[in-house]
């Protein structure tokens, strides 16, 4: 009664057609067989090809088994099938599936249709799924796609895809390319090509497998080094290993298996006639096993002598993977000279790294160039500063949804709690040990450690997040190589404006010059009508504030603990110190040194930035040693003493 | 008598009896050799804080009478520490590996001893062979050599380079701070070769002997206290007679000192190894009553604490510093420790533990605000009732001081 309610005439068509005719073939669905007619419906030409090439792969299409005709559907419940037509009017609505098969196509038959496809959709009229193939293409292309892509570049609209599709046409070519000349031909076209994929393509060109044959290498054999045995590349001990492996050699005595052969052959507490008490000497264990190896109780062992003679029977050499020198010739060369244009670039990028670093560091240290540096005043709880900096930043945050108005809120914000409570602090301890600069230091450590623990009581220990606002997210890159992220180049800009405003202030304003005044001497400025006391305390609580802005900046990118700022203290007094007090281009100056000479021990000794730390506070220590009074030294009656 | 050592400075007398009176009354109520009123765990933490005490001492001859402020002398204390741990920890695994390798068939090699001990004690960080550092860990005498030299050395060549090229005050503050951080950040790596952040342990078990830890700790405590009070009677040495003047003198005005032909570089840098060499010896003892000893301890808040205890205690005199330490660092363990009954405000609940760092970090501004002579300026209450007018000289630990008729007022 279904089968009467269907319409017979509009299964009908060329597509139908076509299926039919290779309808054993797709009933037998055999990987070794199913090409032709994979091939078949892909060389129609007709419209609705790739369709059925989609619908099979996705285990959509189904066959009458009444009639043999073949339809898709989607499986509306376990009984009930939506119908489709391929050909004329296509939707035959909703039927039982008793009469239906579906079709089940294997993984290996699904990868060939999938294969067929790549021809319809490199050249589909939908921009985005042509990309999409194409990058399914540069993820795992293989021979057969090469053909394919070569056909779809002629007629592509779009001169950006147009040039993506050349670009991966030539490399499928380096891997899959027909003839050594066309693949040196593609390979030679990448010179000095910067992205990974050609490195990608390059490298496994290049892979070679460690091999060893007696007598001379094969002569076939495309070999990349012949090593020596006992040499650098190759230790005696891996060449014989090698040997071992290769059964070519009969495996040494190791130490491990001497003293299991000895404990496997004890008789009446002696081994080979030596008594066990004496095994605990390695020569009483070498005469034993001679001794059992004379009688035949144990297997022979290589001795020395015979291991030399063996190295020296046969040749080790690295052997290219890929057959033709000349085409390894050529990815060797390209390679090289992508390499040359890849240091440059990898220094380029250590270079931002480093000045992003620079940046953080002359942040965390710009407030303490004020603190310190001009006021001399030694503040250890400037990193409790820039915690509390960056725990308001997070506090606004969950009060202020937007995370772009929140970081623009927390900015004066923050300066204004730090700038508060510098104000407080040296109204309150600091002004009272101006002539007592060691006790300063214990002072503020106290201030320092009850703030520590107050914000661990209030927030608690877990790290809390500050969250960059959208605009910030990703990296701004480059090239494959150079990149770095927004939120570091945003700090970098901060650093730049921190600068301006420091410049603008100490040089420009009142406030900058009575500061200036009164560091240089107290009295005279007071007998001039400045107010020493109310100066410093507008300093202090400007070189705190800052730290505040600098506790969001850093908040940004490192989680927020309460001890955040702990991390950054004494790399700032570094900073300073190292830069030179009371001069905010020595600062500048430290930080760039600190910055680079971190990264660029880093990069010598990638895996540990934990030793990179340690040589070089090693190196300030050093450094200390030659200008004590930093990179830029104050001289004259600025000076001090 | 009149002119012997101790009778010019009754205080050293007074100090060791007070010290052989507290040794013998803990030894009376210890569990192995007496009433057992007090624990084996709070005997450990009393010899602890002895070695504390004698750590202090040792920051107070440095800061307090010569007038460097050094942040980084808990580097040479832990230092000390994973020098005679280095010992314990090879000597006992020898044992182990010993008794374990006795049981095969065949008597084990020294090489496969060696083996067997390094796979031991360098598992964890994934490795097995010794590294360089570990050469004379098998022989205690070449350890407790170690345990001088090591910590020696290294306060000598750095205070020689930063002596030398003048770095004084605050600066010298932070750079002995970020001695003690490169030092902690070097030994958090695997790679320095003892055991990175998981440190030494097992330090508590003394190999080859098979007493009790509740015998060992008193032995300790004993130890600690000999140490503390031979520290203190070469202290107290050090610090009168001539060279004791020079070395205040230095605090006081070095340029001064200078002038008057001292070298005030000998005389600082022979302070400063003295100091280090003294706070090895205290973290050789301290860390087999801890048990453990990791490169945190060396962090640079360690040697901080450290001065905020003889600043507490009373710089600039021994017995302060002692008090300090064992004032502080008792408390301390008295609060953290969950001892102390919460305080309920009503509309908030104090709990100790949380708040303890609050409290010690405030009274410590409280102290070096008001009350600069610390614990240990209590006892002029007394002794200024009987001392002649020093007519106006200093009283100060440094050049900022107050002068007398300032304090007065």
């Amino acid at each position: 009664m279904s089968l009467l309610a269907t319409p017979l005439a509009a299964q009908e068509g060329p597509l139908q057609d076509l299926l039919q005719g290779q309808r054993e073939l797709i009933e037998q669905s055999s990987r070794r067989t199913i090409g032709p007619a994979i091939e078949a419906i892909r060389d129609s030409g007709l419209d609705g090809a790739a369709l059925v090439l989609e619908k099979w792969e996705a285990r959509e299409m189904w066959q009458r088994e009444s009639d043999g005709l073949f339809f898709y559907a989607e499986e509306v419940n376990r009984d009930t099938l939506h119908l489709h037509a391929f050909d004329g009017p296509t939707d035959l609505g909703e039927v039982p599936d008793e009469d239906f098969d579906q079709l089940k196509p294997n993984s290996g038959i699904r990868g060939l249709i999938a294969s067929a496809l790549v021809q319809f959709q490199l050249s589909d009229p939908d921009i985005s799924r042509r990309r999409a193939a194409l990058d399914a293409l540069a993820r795992d292309g293989n021979a057969e796609h090469l053909p394919i892509l070569r056909a779809a570049i002629e007629n592509e609209p779009d001169a950006g895809i147009r040039a993506q599709k050349d670009r991966l046409e030539r490399l499928l070519t380096i891997r899959f390319g027909a003839t050594d000349a066309a693949r040196i031909e593609a390979i030679e076209s990448f010179r000095g090509d910067l992205a990974v994929d050609v490195r990608a393509a390059l490298n496994p060109i290049l892979s070679t497998r460690r091999e060893v044959s007696a007598g001379d290498p094969p002569a076939e054999a495309n070999i990349a080094a012949v090593l020596k045995p006992g040499s650098e590349a190759l230790s005696a001990e891996d060449a014989y290993a090698l040997l071992v492996s290769a059964g070519l050699a009969p495996a040494r005595l190791t130490a491990e298996a001497q003293r299991q052969a000895l404990a496997a052959n004890i008789t009446d507490g002696r081994v080979g006639g030596v008594p066990v008490a004496d095994l605990s000497d390695p020569a009483a264990r070498d005469r034993a096993y001679d001794a059992l190896e004379a009688a035949g109780t144990v297997p022979a062992a290589a001795t020395q002598s015979e291991v030399e003679a063996a190295l020296a029977a046969h040749s080790f050499y690295d052997r290219y993977g890929e057959p033709s020198a000349a085409v390894t010739d050529a990815a060797e060369e390209a390679l090289n000279s992508i390499e040359l244009k890849l240091a440059l670039n990898q220094f380029i990028d250590l270079a931002l790294d480093a000045l992003s670093l620079a940046s953080i560091y002359f942040l965390a240290a710009i407030g303490l160039a004020i603190t310190f540096g001009v006021m001399g005043v030694i503040n250890m709880a400037h990193g409790e500063f820039i915690m509390m900096g960056a725990y308001t930043g997070y506090v606004l945050q969950q009060l202020i949804p937007n995370y772009t108005v929140s970081i623009l809120v927390a900015i004066p914000v923050a300066f204004a709690v730090t700038f508060a409570a510098g104000v407080a602090m040296e109204r309150l301890v600091i002004r009272w040990l101006y002539a007592r600069p060691l006790e300063t230091l214990l002072a503020t450590f106290g201030i320092s450690i009850a703030l520590q623990q107050l914000a661990k009581n209030i927030f608690g220990t877990q790290a809390r997040p500050l969250t960059a606002p959208g605009w910030l997210d990703g990296q701004w890159v480059i090239n494959d190589i150079i990149g770095i992220s927004w939120i570091r180049v945003a700090i970098f800009v901060l650093a730049l404006i921190f600068l301006g405003i420091y410049l603008f202030i100490m040089q420009r304003t009142r406030l900058g010059l009575e500061t200036r005044a009164v560091t240089q001497n107290p009295r005279m400025a007071a007998s001039m009508g400045i107010n020493p006391d109310r100066v410093n305390m507008m300093t202090f609580g400007l070189g705190s504030g800052i730290a505040g802005i600098a506790g969001v900046a850093i908040g940004l990118f490192a989680q927020v603990t309460s001890e955040l700022g702990q991390g950054y203290i004494v790399q700032s007094f570094m900073t300073v110190v190292v830069g030179g007090v009371g001069n905010v281009w020595g600062t500048l100056a430290g930080a760039t040194m600190i910055g680079f000479l971190q990264k660029g021990i880093e990069w010598l000794n990638p895996s540990n930035t934990l030793a990179a730390q340690t040589y070089m506070i090693i190196f300030i220590i050093i450094f200390i040693q030659f200008r004590p009074r930093g990179i830029i030294a104050l001289k004259g009656r600025a000076a001090g003493d | 008598m009149k002119n012997t050592f101790i009778a010019r400075h009754p205080s050293v007398l007074i100090f060791l009896a007070c010290l052989a009176v507290f040794t013998l009354v803990v030894t009376l109520m210890s569990h192995a050799y007496g009433t057992g009123g007090l624990s084996t765990s709070f005997v450990k933490t009393l010899g602890r804080t002895l070695c504390l005490c004698l750590v202090a001492l040792a920051m107070d001859l440095v800061w307090g009478y010569c007038g460097i402020l050094s942040l980084g002398h808990f580097a040479f204390f832990g230092l000390g520490g994973y020098m005679i741990g280095m010992w314990l920890m090879y000597a006992r695994t020898e044992i182990i590996v010993t008794e374990s390798l006795a049981n095969s068939p065949i008597p084990p090699t020294a090489q496969e001893v060696q083996d067997a001990i390094g796979t031991q004690i360098f598992g964890v960080v994934g490795s097995s062979d010794f590294p360089l550092i570990w050469s004379f860990a098998h022989s205690l005498t070449l350890q407790l050599l170690l345990v001088l030299l090591i910590p020696g050395v290294l306060a000598l060549v750095f205070g020689w380079l930063a002596f030398r090229s003048r770095v004084t005050g605050v600066y010298l503050s932070i750079l002995t701070q970020a001695m003690t951080l490169a030092l902690s950040l070097y030994l958090f790596q695997n790679e320095s070769g003892l055991r990175g952040n998981n440190g030494l342990s097992g330090l508590q078990n003394l190999p080859g002997v098979s007493a009790g830890q509740d015998a060992i700790s008193v032995w300790f405590l004993w130890a600690s206290a000999l140490a503390l009070g031979l520290g203190y009677l070469l202290a107290a040495w050090v610090v009168s007679g001539k060279f004791g003047s020079v070395v205040r003198g230095i605090r006081d005005d070095e340029a001064r000192v200078r002038f008057l032909g001292y070298s005030v570089e000998g005389y600082k840098l022979f302070i400063f190894t003295l100091t280090a060499i003294i706070a090895a010896i205290a973290g050789a003892l301290y860390y087999p009553q801890a048990g453990i000893i990791n490169p945190g301890e060396v962090a640079p808040i360690a040697s901080i604490y450290l001065a905020v205890w003889v600043a507490i205690g009373g710089r600039g005199r021994l017995y302060g510093a002692v008090i300090g330490a064992a004032v502080v660092s008792l408390v301390s363990t008295w609060f953290t420790g969950g001892l102390v009954p919460a305080l309920n405000l009503g509309f908030y609940r104090i709990d100790w533990v949380d708040w303890w760092l609050v409290l010690l970090g405030l009274s410590f501004v409280l102290v070096t605000l008001f009350a600069p002579k610390g614990i240990g300026g209590l006892f002029d209450l007394v002794t200024d009732r009987m001392a002649p007018n020093r007519h106006g000289a200093d009283y100060g630990p440094d050049k900022g001081s107050l002068r007398e008729g300032e304090g007065q007022e």
